[in-house]
């Protein structure tokens, strides 16, 4: 079993074969089942990202009425063709977005590796799908990559925004989503690993303030941002640019940094966005008015 | 290692908006409820740290409760977890609770019926995995699955006896803790194995002496 990125890289390389396969021999040696049956269980999860993805380009709106319709917005702005970023990057911006939509609407979604950061991973997949035409077999494997990378983060940081803040959660989406890209792209297991430091160091510090309590704002924006990033990371990670910092430093500098973040900024809903007096006005609308917190008093 | 598979990373699929916070607490609510062996009258909900402070804005409240009713997490009759307990005539109360606990995501669920009454202690460590802390009073570690639960006499030799199933099985164990209340009273084993366990094992584990009961895990 690796255990941690430098590893995993190194049994890609020794072997001479793409990160994702490294990650299906361990699943089936972890798990007894047999590569057929791993494979099948992956392409499941592909299915449901498909289905939330073209579930949210419909259209959705969440109970609240907090969140739904902007991957709509988005899909219509670059009909218009006057996108400032391009297509592929928007694109990628607005099927996280739609996922993230199903997912704060209660529908059905893959977590990846959280739901509240669900939209990243299937969001660039399927937008740089169109570029690269990938096969199914082929997607199954950036599937299998990004849980590689994940898996790293949450046996040595963490992927919960309660324990370790949103860089924790958006923030290994994203990592692991670049690393994805860059194997997809035909970069090296290095190039991937390269692209999860670049990803993860501009995640570092993010605090998990979800308003009222609901993974709804800012959460689907952050996922269009994890999105956004993880494809920079990419093509930065392609041109040749490496991280000063190795990735596995980085994921130690993100678990101190989660232990070290007060817990009103770990999905409390007492700090952050969440205690800003629209945050407060709209959980109060949502649930009636909020019992005093003595955090407010002290401010 | 807290995580072992990939699909607890890519995966699973669920019912949002939390993985930790609903995924996580069907889950829990779940092990609840194959513990417990059939559909409690009354569950007593408590909730510590993160789980108290957002479970209205998570769902967590109807993941519980919809664990209790052996929904999966991809289940589309979560959100209305409240009402079918309700119709069901199960009674349902929820506790915030203000004490500090070791992770932030903790729940404490005692459940009860005409004969039986069982407490345990989940925490959602993120992503929707799991691992129960406390079943009973018996502090102990579960996390990984495949895994069962023995509920067994006090007695020497039952240990030796369970493990050796395992092995005429040719199935290795990746984890395995005892706990007893008392010297000779009911003692619990927990088995978490490398490779799937299947009916004719767990009927082996029960027909052994002083073995009271084999639950298998679902987490």
């Amino acid at each position: 079993m690796f255990r941690n990125v430098a590893e995993l890289v190194s049994l890609a390389e020794q072997h001479q074969v793409k990160i994702a396969e490294i990650m299906i021999r361990q699943e089936v040696e972890v798990t007894g089942l047999t590569r057929e049956e791993v494979m099948a269980k992956m392409d499941l999860n592909l299915t449901v990202m498909e289905r939330a993805v073209e579930r949210g380009l419909n259209g959705v709106k969440s109970r609240t009425g907090l969140t739904g319709g902007d991957a709509v917005l988005l899909q219509n702005y670059i009909k218009s063709g006057k996108s400032l970023t391009g297509t592929l990057l928007l694109d990628a911006v607005s099927k996280a977005v739609a996922t993230n939509e199903v997912n704060a609407a209660m529908g059905i979604i893959c977590a990846t590796p959280t739901a509240g950061s669900a939209g990243v991973v299937p969001g660039t997949l399927f937008a740089v799908k169109n570029q690269l035409n990938p096969t199914r077999q082929e997607m199954l494997e950036f599937l299998f990559t990004a849980a590689a990378f994940g898996f790293v983060v949450a046996n040595n940081a963490s992927i919960s925004g309660a324990a370790g803040g949103c860089q924790a959660e958006v923030g290994s989406a994203s990592g692991m989503a670049a690393a994805a890209i860059v194997e997809m792209a035909g970069g090296t297991p290095k190039q991937s690993a390269e692209a999860m430091a670049i990803t993860l160091k501009n995640m570092l510090g993010l605090v998990c303030d979800p308003v009222a309590g609901l993974v709804e704002v800012p959460c689907v924006k952050r996922n269009a941002m994890g999105a956004s990033n993880a494809l920079t990371a990419a093509d930065m990670a392609l041109a040749g640019i490496t991280s000063r910092i190795p990735c596995d430093e980085v994921i130690s500098a993100m678990y101190a940094i989660g232990q070290s973040m007060p817990s009103a900024l770990r999905e409390t809903a007492e700090g952050g966005l969440a205690a800003t007096p629209t945050g407060r006005r709209l959980e109060a609308e949502i649930f009636g008015q909020p019992k005093p917190k003595l955090k407010d008093y002290l401010v | 290692m807290k995580y072992r598979s990939a699909f607890e990373i890519i995966g699973p699929i669920m019912i949002g908006p939390s993985s930790s916070h609903t995924a996580g607490a069907v889950r829990i609510g779940r092990v609840a409820r194959t513990l417990f062996e059939s559909q409690p009258k009354k569950a007593v909900l408590s909730l510590y740290g993160s789980f108290a402070k957002t479970y209205k804005g998570h769902g967590t409240d109807l993941a519980l409760v919809a664990g209790l009713l052996d929904y999966d997490t991809y289940d589309e009759r979560i959100s209305d977890a409240l009402d079918v307990a309700e119709q069901l005539g199960m009674e349902i109360i929820f506790k915030e609770e203000s004490a500090v606990t070791e992770h932030p995501n903790t729940v404490k669920i005692n459940l009860f019926d005409e004969d039986k009454k069982l407490e345990i202690i989940g925490i959602s460590i993120g992503g929707g995995a799991i691992e129960i802390t406390e079943i009973n009073s018996f502090k102990l570690k579960l996390s990984g699955d495949p895994a069962i639960l023995v509920i067994h006499n006090d007695r020497f030799g039952v240990i030796s006896a369970v493990t050796s199933i395992f092995s005429q099985n040719k199935i290795n164990i990746g984890h395995m803790e005892v706990a007893r209340k008392d010297k000779g009273d009911t003692a619990i084993m927990v088995i978490e194995a490398d490779e799937r366990i299947d009916d004719q094992l767990v009927g082996e584990l029960q027909k052994l002496d002083n073995v009271l009961s084999v639950i298998r895990m679902v987490l």
